[in-house]
């Protein structure tokens, strides 16, 4: 699987992306420039974390119009594989490809911190080589993670099995005190209805070296190198 | 027309004006009086601790740049260099916590990336006024978003730190920010000006009128006044600095350009006269060139303005488009602004009139350097300071142990640096929290470890004494984790040296830190003095913040502070002693400042560092963790709350010391360390060959710490119960009701 990494000016968790996929698990990665409309062939584009645009006005909401974000519609639309990280989270949310919207966190601060999520859907072209309730330990670092969605929509997520994390506690517990950030009913991540963007506000990337403290964040990546689209294509070892 | 108001609005003196004149031949212009104000304000021109500051060792092996550039450079070895310093932001953080403390995170990262480094890891001492006062709390809610904002943004991981409290600091906070960048060992960029005909560029943000007279300011005491000084604080923007960072390393890396500085302080002025006097040039610029923010700006504003997020870049002119294209692709301004000049001479145009033609070297080196008076204080100060202090007993050691652990000072401070994005990067092994910091560089097994220290209580009792421990604890945290130090930088926080006692704290603590520097074999490549921290009279404490850095070579042997394994024997590294003074249960638990601080015998230091050292590289250590704040006690506490399961431990002590000192007092060169029960003997036998005196006494196990001396039991607590005094305390002060 070749994966393509998305630079806006502002981020900054694309070099540490990069270096998940292509120094740590080995796969063909490639950057890719704002500016451009070249989405160079790849089968899943990485939204990274970071401040895009410095995050004014509001997360997210200018990196939506960069051009390469008019090629990462289409190509969405055309069920190519989406992963949004954090800020890139937050862009899918501005840019329609998921539902909601992110709100300050509850206690007002920015967080950064490992956190448990709970997979609650392990059917995910994202979340395949994860059980269904099976805890990660990944950690976050965001100002604006409190995800909020209408109730309608909300029924809906949930209706369809399209929230794949949820905050929890080390034993998979979801209540109040491990909902860190004030997430309507402790939503980390959210996929469409086709299947193929998925957003979450945890950042898989910082969680594949066990020196770092955790590789849960692996099961993310490897779901995907493991799909049917991935299996197909040959793994580049970094040069 | 030139008079003592102006030159007092100046902060300059009738002899440094006199001084001036004879310098440039006639009467300056109201722009060139701004110039040498700031360029020779105390903040840029050192004039009150440079004779002082050349006691510090600064040469070393691995030295590739020592003091007098942006930041300091070291070899670490395998192609590449650490380039790192820190800063003082302690008056424009007070005037506008948020902002001040933001800037002077940017301001450090400028200094690192001006010289071709990534910036990858940032750390913060921090000094406020004690938390049960709303306004001291309001300060630090707002320099820690302020530090958070920033450097979150940017993308640089907020490693480490260290915060203390007291009232000395209200009215004046200090916000040290230290940066530490990697960069290749041959890619290191310079203030260079070239030669003749080079082309002068300023990139990055526009310049408007904030900031105009910081460094000034910085050179002054503050009144009751500062409300009309908020002005004078700049507003950073992390967003345009990230962009700036890529845009300089890309066009450094593709070798572009032939030198390079940030505007920081005195903003065009520094950079402008800097680059040129480094290379014994002059520069001409045209102010009509300058970006600016808004209209109607005087030559006098632009020249002093301190807008962030700029830099002054010199090229050779066929090389000017490919920069340009470079900034454009970052969406930033890169104007030519004027060229290298012969001749050595600033000369500023604007409308084809030249306002400023003064020679750079007069603005830059000729800045007077004063030997200022210093006094001692008397002989009874001097006793009375030395005094140990008399304290009723305690009656319950393990609830002064929750008191201790429960106030700010000893609390656990994820409050603060859950707010700061500290992996980014993805290279930080340890969370803020630890000895040290360690960051690992990929693409090999080695690891930069590195730690802020100084301790104001005992470098206010004696100041020498308080010189030689900052250096010495900030190795000693290195050595905890398995790091050997390399380099260090400080930040030096003083009240105003024209007061003579003042000038002898600072005489006195740079001379212990010279005498620790050469013990340790470590050079000084650069630092930060702050003077006047004074507000309506009161000084702060002499406040010394070192910062050590130190390589690992082998990131698998790092050394973690928590106990892990049940059984694991408890080893004190080193000697307790009948050392209460200026210990942190003396302020907290009996309201007491006073009294001698512990002995610092560099000898016997550097002796437990090595044997910690040695043992963490043989493999032997399961853990390690430094006695001070707090003393003893705290240590073990901190032990079992740091471990990844929060084991107990059950410690025994047979010396016959009073109970409260061995428990609490801050006798240096001690270390907690754990061994598997088979390397006891082989740890031993390491000491003895060595001369440090090790006691096992006591084993990791079970969920409770106790503490036992000479048969008796001092205390017994649940970690578990600790754990909630430990972390609610600062969380439970800012909680919003």
């Amino acid at each position: 699987m070749r994966f393509g990494v998305v630079v806006f000016p502002g981020s900054n968790c694309d070099a540490d992306t990069f270096h998940a996929l292509n120094g740590v698990l080995g796969c063909d990665t490639v950057y890719l420039w704002h500016k451009d409309h070249d989405l160079q062939g790849v089968d899943c584009v990485v939204l990274p974390g970071g401040f895009s645009y410095g995050d004014y006005l509001r997360s997210g909401a200018i990196a939506r119009f960069s051009p390469l974000m008019q090629e990462v519609k289409r190509f969405a639309r055309k069920g190519g594989f989406v992963l949004g990280i954090c800020n890139g989270f937050q862009i899918l949310l501005e840019l329609g490809l998921l539902p909601g919207a992110m709100l300050r966190n509850k206690n007002l601060k920015f967080i950064c911190q490992h956190v448990h999520i709970r997979v609650e859907n392990a059917g995910t072209v994202f979340t395949r080589r994860a059980a269904e309730g099976q805890v990660l330990r990944i950690p976050i670092a965001h100002f604006d993670g409190n995800y909020y969605a209408p109730p309608a929509v909300y029924r809906r997520l949930e209706g369809n099995g399209q929230i794949v994390f949820r905050y929890c506690d080390d034993s998979g517990q979801t209540d109040e005190a491990a909902n860190v950030n004030g997430s309507l009913a402790g939503i980390a991540g959210v996929i469409n209805a086709e299947g193929n963007v998925l957003g979450m506000m945890p950042h898989p990337e910082r969680a594949v070296e066990s020196l770092l403290g955790s590789t849960d964040g692996r099961f993310v990546f490897q779901s995907l190198i493991d799909s049917p689209a991935g299996r197909g294509r040959t793994t580049r070892r970094p040069s | 027309m030139i008079d003592s108001g102006l030159l007092e609005r100046h902060n300059l003196t009738a002899d440094e004006y006199a001084l001036i004149v004879d310098l440039i031949g006639r009467e300056p212009n109201l722009t060139e009086l701004g110039i040498f104000s700031v360029m020779w304000s105390e903040h840029c021109g050192y004039k009150s601790s440079k004779v002082h500051l050349k006691k510090l060792p600064t040469r070393g092996p691995r030295v590739i740049q020592g003091p007098g550039e942006n930041a300091g450079v070291l070899d670490i070895g395998g192609g590449l260099a650490v380039v790192f310093k820190i800063e003082s932001h302690n008056h424009p953080s007070y005037i506008e916590p948020y902002q001040g403390a933001a800037t002077g995170v940017g301001g450090i990262l400028r200094d690192i990336f001006t010289m071709g480094a990534r910036p990858v890891a940032v750390m913060d001492s921090l000094r406020f006024g004690p938390l049960d006062n709303p306004a001291n709390r309001s300060i630090m809610e707002g320099v820690v978003s302020g530090i958070a904002g920033y450097g979150n943004a940017f993308g640089v991981p907020t490693v480490g730190g260290e915060t203390a409290f007291h009232p000395c600091y209200a009215l004046n906070p200090l916000v040290n920010v230290f940066c530490l960048g990697l960069a290749e060992k041959d890619g290191i960029f310079y203030a260079k000006a070239g030669r003749p005909g080079n082309a002068v560029l300023y990139v990055g943000a526009r310049t408007g009128r904030d900031g105009i007279h910081g460094a000034t300011m910085a050179s002054a005491e503050f009144g009751n006044d500062i409300e009309h000084k908020r002005p004078n604080v700049q507003v950073g923007d992390p967003f345009k600095e990230k962009l700036l960072l890529e845009a300089c390393l890309e066009v450094m890396s593709r070798n572009l350009i032939v030198g390079i500085q940030d505007m920081g302080a005195a903003g065009l002025t520094c950079s402008t006269t800097e680059i040129a006097a480094k290379s014994g040039l002059g520069i001409g610029i045209d102010l009509d060139r300058v970006p600016q923010r808004e209209a109607g700006m005087t030559p006098y504003e632009i020249m002093l303005s301190e807008s962030q997020e700029r830099m002054l870049i010199v090229a050779e002119p066929d090389k000017v488009e490919a920069v340009r294209d470079v900034f454009a692709k970052w969406d930033l301004e890169a104007p030519v602004i004027g060229k290298v000049e012969a001749g050595g001479r600033l000369k500023v145009r604007d409308h084809g009139e030249e306002v400023i033609d003064i020679p750079v070297d007069a603005v830059v080196n000729l800045c007077p350097v004063y030997r200022r008076p210093a006094k001692a204080p008397s002989p009874e100060t001097r006793k009375a300071q030395r005094m140990i202090p008399k304290r009723p007993p305690l009656k319950n050691f393990g609830e002064a142990l929750l008191t201790l652990l429960s106030s700010p000072a000893l609390a656990d401070k994820s409050w603060i640096f859950r707010q700061y994005d500290h992996m980014v990067q993805t290279n930080t092994v340890f969370p803020p929290g630890a000895d040290a910091a360690v960051i690992r560089i990929k693409g090999s097994r080695r690891a930069l470890a590195m730690t802020l220290d100084g301790n104001a209580f005992h470098a206010f009792q004696d100041p020498k004494t308080g010189g030689r421990a900052a250096v010495a604890e900030a190795c000693r945290n290195l050595a905890c984790v398995g790091a050997r130090p390399i380099g260090v930088t400080n930040c030096l926080n003083f009240g105003n040296p024209e007061k003579p006692e003042i000038m002898w704290q600072f005489e006195q603590v740079v001379k212990g830190m010279a005498e620790a520097c050469r013990a340790f074999g470590i050079p000084v490549t650069g630092g930060n003095v702050s003077f006047y921290n004074d507000t309506e009279g009161a000084s702060v404490h002499p406040t010394p913040v070192v910062g050590v850095v130190g390589l690992i070579e082998d990131v698998r042997k790092i050394v973690r502070p928590g106990f892990e394994k049940p059984g694991d024997v408890v080893v004190l590294l080193g000697a307790n002693a009948n050392e209460p003074g200026a210990a942190a249960y003396l302020r907290i638990l009996h309201g007491l400042d006073g009294g001698r601080p512990p002995r610092m015998n560099l000898k016997t230091e550097k002796a437990v560092q090595d044997l910690c050292l040695d043992t963490a590289e043989a493999g032997w250590l399961r853990s390690a963790h430094d006695i001070s704040e707090g003393g003893l006690a705290v240590s073990l506490a901190e032990c079992c709350l740091l471990g990844s399961r929060g084991r107990g431990c059950d410690v025994q002590l047979q010396d016959r010391l009073p109970e409260d000192v061995l428990l609490f007092g801050e006798t240096h060169s001690r270390i907690v360390v754990t061994v598997k029960k088979e390397n006891l003997g082989r740890l031993k036998k390491a000491a003895r060959k060595a001369g440090v005196p090790v006691t096992a006494i006591g084993r990791v196990g079970g969920k409770t710490l106790i503490i036992r001396h000479l048969g008796s039991e001092l205390l017994r607590i649940e970690v578990e119960d600790i754990r909630k005094h430990w972390s609610r305390a600062i969380p439970d002060l800012f909680r919003i009701s």
